[in-house]
């Protein structure tokens, strides 16, 4: 290694690969992927929003993590998001692209995607 | 895209209870249910939570499972990975909140007063890709000195961290630094690391070694910055296969991206690193005895001065530090002396790794702020003494420590305090003694390794020990007076003041500090006749209760020299001149009506 810059070259593109181990950050997004979930077509909601995550500058700030059936199986794929100090928000029957909007609008924007709620379905 | 990071812990520990067979099994579960693009399984050094293993922790959401075997391994692919519910079985019960979610490793009692510096990699990065070490700010600390300051500088903020050796000694890291830093450039110099860990219950430089080896290697290629030194040994155990494994590893590793070798981050500096494998003789701990096996001739201490520093390796200055000191040390360089200083007592600056072992519950490392006192670290971190039993006493140092009796556990730990109860930091084993432990018969096993790890090279130790020893098992077989104790005190001081080397200089400690803290169990062994804990074997005799026998002949069939006798359906009887004390009958007994005294 003949520079300091090459270091720091190494450093960046691994700290995001490690950042995960750090724990849950402050805002979690967890994907329901029970039975019922994945039968639902959970697995793409979960890998876009592992993706979608990842590639932002959200990495350091949001972790998505899975979780088991949340019992409202006939809205699946579910997927809550839980922010410090905010109730929590409940999104269902998500597809990979809703999922790429709800990062975009809620998780960077600040702005909850109301149409995809269980809110908004069950009205 | 990776979203779930499986650690594996792979420390020597876990390791011996099957932590290879689980990562394996974790990667071939895995791979059948078409996660490998999505789940990565990663082999770590030590968590310190040894008494749990084979751990595994499951990040983002940070699930710790203890006790994990092979055959769980399906069972936490698919339920957990695939479906996303963690099997609550497996997860340590400090984890689980009341409603079943996972709270956080770092809030369990374990783990709460832990400040972990010199462990802070282990069982977070996988020991063998350098690429982690770097991405935790490994290197950095060497690129900052190489680039920003001068090798004065580097001993200056170690002076000023007020950093001790961590091998047992306590002497300033800095001093030692500055005294081999004359002449730079003119003279060959060498920076050793000491990996010869052998105090009984000591296994954190081990630890270290297999769960952050980099951070060794960066610590040394600064030493030898600051000294002008472009050579270094690690002395390591051959006993440590896993620790000389991963140092292999990383020093390849190091030397292809260029931070071992020549000019070293185009500085012109050049630094590389051997090893070298001690056959696991105790005195080669001691940095002559050392330094003198390095050199390839056997094992054997000189007189100091001249000490390394000044007529080290081969004849040369050198700087030798313990694996511990040197893991600390980059992040002195990076966080600044002040960070350091800011921790621990007045005069013990930071923190200290100490092995938890013996009858404590979480048997396993913890790494504490100096000061910490006993109590903390037994009670709250080592969830005290299982069984129901009372602590009796720790003994800390290992065979060259003393022991500290209970009425000494609110002692702030650090090098000056240990001193003045007797005993010592040593390189940080810290065995928990319950009531069940025998003070003479505890100072018996220590004497026993120092007999048989002494050198022979000087005749106070050589002899001094054995005759010591000699004096103990006196006492335990029944046949000791009280002059021996007067003897036994005479003959230690003897020792400390005439051997050659700390070995010596240390051995009788172990006798001195249980006869001043547990001078009574002395006395009733001699006077009485009697061994207190119900250990020593001579001093027993099994008795069976007549009162509570009901004849069951159950002990006298299980009683290998046939010494009990007794007609069915009527109380036995222990025949004492054959019995051989082996205690089988009085495990056999349902009816405890068997006991001892």
């Amino acid at each position: 290694m003949k520079s300091l810059a090459e270091l720091a070259a190494i450093r960046e593109r691994m700290q995001n690969k490690v950042i995960i181990r750090e724990g849950a950050n402050a805002t979690r997004v967890v994907v329901g992927m029970a039975t019922c979930g994945i039968a639902a077509g959970a697995r793409p909601v979960l890998n876009a929003f592992v993706e979608g995550v990842a590639a932002s500058e959200l990495a350091e700030k949001v972790t998505v993590t899975q979780t088991g059936c949340i019992g409202i199986c006939q809205y699946e794929p579910v997927v809550e998001v839980y922010e410090d100090g905010k109730e929590k928000v409940t999104y269902v029957k998500l597809t990979a692209e809703k999922a790429a909007e709800i990062i975009e609008k809620h998780l960077k924007g600040g702005k909850v995607v109301e149409e995809y709620t269980i809110g908004a379905y069950r009205k | 895209m990776i979203r779930t990071h499986v650690l594996v812990c792979g420390g020597t520990g876990c390791t011996s209870s099957g932590s290879v067979k689980i990562h394996d099994a974790l990667v071939e579960e895995i791979a059948k249910k078409g996660l490998e693009e999505e789940v990565k399984v990663v082999g770590t050094g030590c968590f310190g939570l040894c008494a749990l293993g084979p751990v595994v922790i499951v990040y983002p959401e940070g699930t710790f499972y203890s006790c994990v075997t092979a055959e769980d391994v399906p069972e936490i692919v698919e339920e957990h990975f695939l479906k996303g519910r963690p099997v609550q079985r497996l997860v340590y019960h400090e984890t689980k909140a009341a409603d079943g979610a996972t709270t956080s490793l770092s809030e369990t009692s374990f783990y709460k007063k832990q400040k972990r510096i010199a462990l802070r990699n282990c069982g977070v990065i996988n020991p063998e890709n350098i690429d982690e070490y770097i991405a935790m700010d490994g290197y950095q600390a060497l690129g900052k000195v190489l680039t920003e300051m001068t090798p004065d500088d580097v001993i200056q903020t170690i002076l000023d961290s007020g950093l001790r050796g961590r091998g047992g000694g306590g002497f300033p890291t800095g001093l030692k630094w500055k005294f081999a830093s004359g002449n730079r450039g003119n003279v060959q110099k060498y920076v050793a690391c000491n990996a010869d860990e052998g105090d009984p219950g000591a296994f954190m430089d081990r630890s270290i070694l297999e769960g952050d080896p980099h951070a060794v290697l960066e610590a040394m290629a600064i030493a030898g910055y600051a000294i002008g030194a472009d050579r270094g040994f690690i002395y390591v155990r051959a006993e440590y296969p896993i620790a000389i494994n991963r140092l292999e590893v990383a020093i390849k590793q190091a030397r292809e991206y260029g931070l071992l070798g020549n000019d070293i981050f185009g500085t012109g500096f050049n630094f590389d690193i051997e090893l070298r494998f001690g056959a696991g003789a105790f005195v080669c701990g001691e940095e002559t005895a050392l330094m003198t096996s390095i050199e390839g001739n056997r094992g054997e201490p000189r007189p100091r001065p001249p000490f390394p520093a000044v007529k080290g390796l081969f004849g040369q200055p050198t700087v030798l530090n313990n694996v511990e000191t040197y893991a600390n040390s980059p992040q002195i360089i990076l966080k600044g002396a002040d960070w350091f200083t800011s921790m621990g007592t007045e005069k013990s600056k930071g923190t200290k790794v100490f092995a938890l072992g013996g009858k404590i519950t979480n048997t396993g490392l913890v790494e504490v702020p100096m000061g910490t006192t006993l109590r903390e670290v037994i009670e709250e971190i080592g969830g005290g003494i299982p069984n129901g039993k009372q602590f009796k006493a720790a003994q800390t140092g290992g065979p060259s420590g003393g022991c500290i009796p209970a009425s000494l556990i609110d002692t702030p730990i650090d090098y000056d305090n240990l001193l003045a109860i007797g005993s010592m930091m040593g390189s940080g084993g810290l065995i928990v003694m319950d009531e069940d432990t025998c003070m003479v018969d505890l100072a018996r096993f220590f004497l026993d390794f120092t007999v048989d790890e002494s050198c022979g090279k000087c005749t106070p130790c050589r002899i001094g020990t054995r005759r010591l020893l000699e004096i103990l098992d006196k006492i335990i077989a029944g046949n000791g007076e009280m002059e021996d104790l007067d003897r036994l005190e005479e003959l230690s001081n003897y020792i400390k003041s005439a051997s050659l080397c700390g070995l010596g200089q240390t051995a009788p400690n172990p006798v001195l500090s249980t006869l001043r803290y547990f001078r009574d169990e002395y006395i009733a062994h001699i006077v009485d006749k009697k061994c207190p804990a119900g250990v020593c074997k001579s001093l027993l005799q099994y008795t069976i209760d007549p009162d509570k026998c009901k004849g069951c002949t159950l002990c006298a069939r299980k009683c290998p020299v046939n010494a009990i006798s007794g007609t069915v359906k009527q109380p036995h009887v222990i025949d004492t001149a054959k019995c051989i004390k082996c205690g089988a009958c009085m495990d056999s007994c349902k009816f405890k009506a068997i006991y001892k005294a």
